[in-house]
């Protein structure tokens, strides 16, 4: 027998999958809101003067990059679920937050590395500390540099937050593996929450070329 | 006002200063002339610690620049800076370019720090260019506001590298007539410079450089008219007569 689509299993949902958008969202933006900081210290850490502070930086971002998501997800959840009591959304989070920010302090240290030596020495010889210089002199203009693929990794974030459902976070793609589960109607479920991600990122993707937009315009 | 002492600083197995000694005293104007790659660049650098030294000392108005235990961000906000690629901070306007190291570096309310800049580049002839970002400026406005944003830190020193290397002959003298005018105002400076007329206007002594020495210093009349080393007797007649 022919498969007969039925997007009643949608349109009946529809709570279903608000919700399951609402969980994606908040868990990206919070994995995002400690990866960028995340990514900002050991970006400039991976440049810094200081040769252990250079070392540690440079293993996270190795370890991150050398090691899958799933495996780091797992990881965290087994062990610091173990002995530290998280629960599945802040393994998430913390899983998310450290495997981004390792990609966020590659593009911090881009950003940062292609901006000439001498506002570096020209902040420095004004009497600024290293710390000053690289607040108000460098990484302002290292943000703007890297806005693009910065866009993209938050992108990147959003899609790859989909695998905390394998940990059994709660999310939208958690929420269409169990309502697919019941209804069996696979095809339009993951029809829809293919479109579903895709609205997520693309609209993202617009703001941030607005944003972008304006602030290079804005610029010099 | 700024002694140097047993100086010697190498890059790898190139060693580009070697045993400096140099005096200067306040007010004095000094050019720092020679061939490129006598260490002239490097000299300028080491004075406010841009550059480590590797042995020697470097008094900058009684501070040992290069003592570990001194405060060197405290050390630069009394010895100004200009660089040969001005280096101004290209997202900032010339007003906030000036403005942005008294206010953060030393405190002074922005109000303040504002009207101190707004005459500073008023007094570099740049009134109408405060609200302007440094990619909308000539090469020569562009090196006046760098020379603003050092003076609004009021230092005792100022130290130039090649101020008009990079640019174009007609805007040479807009940023030598700022200069001059520090110099009668009575500023300490050490000049790095291929300008050897303006070196002779301006300066109290010449220190010639070469192969990382100091080969000869003396004042402009002497240094230009019988200079004592072969060296730079060589030297001027090569700049001298082309």
């Amino acid at each position: 027998m022919k498969y007969q689509l039925d997007w009643s299993v949608i349109t009946n949902n529809l709570d279903i999958f608000f919700k399951g958008i609402y969980l994606t969202l908040e868990i990206s933006a919070l994995s995002l809101l400690f990866a960028i900081p995340i990514g900002i210290v050991f970006g400039v850490g991976r440049i810094s003067k200081n040769p252990i502070i250079r070392f540690i930086s440079s293993v996270y971002v190795e370890v991150m990059r050398g090691v899958p998501l799933l495996v780091i997800l797992i990881w965290i959840h087994l062990v610091l679920g173990q002995f530290l009591k998280l629960g599945a959304f802040w393994g998430s989070i913390i899983s998310l937050a450290i495997f981004s920010g390792s990609f966020i302090a590659e593009i911090v240290r881009g950003g940062i590395q292609s901006l000439p030596k001498g506002q570096m020495e020209a902040a420095r010889s004004s009497g600024m500390s290293n710390y000053q210089a690289m607040r108000l002199i460098i990484l302002p203009q290292a943000f703007r540099k890297t806005l693009p693929p910065m866009a993209s990794q938050f992108i990147i974030l959003i899609k790859d937050s989909s695998l905390v459902s394998t940990i059994s976070a709660v999310d939208l793609t958690l929420k269409a593996t169990n309502l697919a589960a019941l209804s069996y109607r696979y095809i339009e479920i993951w029809s829809f929450v293919a479109l579903l991600y895709f609205t997520m990122t693309f609209t993202l993707s617009l703001i941030i070329r607005q944003f972008e937009k304006r602030w290079l315009k804005s610029e010099y | 006002m700024i002694s140097i002492k047993d100086v010697n600083k190498s890059f790898g197995t190139n060693q580009v200063l070697v045993d400096i000694n140099l005096e200067i005293k306040k007010s004095n104007v000094i050019a720092l002339i020679g061939p490129s790659g006598a260490g002239k660049s490097t000299l300028i650098r080491v004075i406010n610690a841009l550059e480590e030294i590797d042995s020697g000392e470097i008094i900058v108005d009684g501070t040992s620049i290069h003592d570990k235990k001194t405060d060197i961000n405290k050390a630069r906000t009394n010895i100004g800076f200009v660089f040969q690629s001005f280096n101004l901070y290209p997202f900032l306007t010339a007003l906030e370019n000036v403005t942005i190291a008294p206010i953060k570096v030393k405190g002074i309310p922005k109000s303040a720090a504002e009207k101190m800049g707004k005459e500073l580049l008023s007094s570099l002839g740049l009134a109408d260019k405060m609200n302007v970002h440094p990619s909308h400026l000539s090469g020569g406005q562009q090196q006046r506001v760098a020379i603003a944003r050092a003076l609004a830190m009021d230092p005792q020193i100022m130290l130039f590298d090649e101020p008009t290397s990079a640019l174009d002959p007609e805007m040479i003298k807009e940023v030598l007539d700022a200069i001059r005018k520090l110099a009668k105002e009575g500023m300490t400076m050490i000049v790095v410079t291929h300008e050897m007329g303006f070196a002779r206007e301006i300066c109290d002594n010449i220190v010639f450089m070469a192969e990382g020495r100091v080969v000869e210093v003396n004042p402009p009349d002497i240094f230009f008219t019988n200079p004592e080393s072969e060296r730079a007797q060589i030297f001027l007649s090569k700049v001298l007569n082309h």
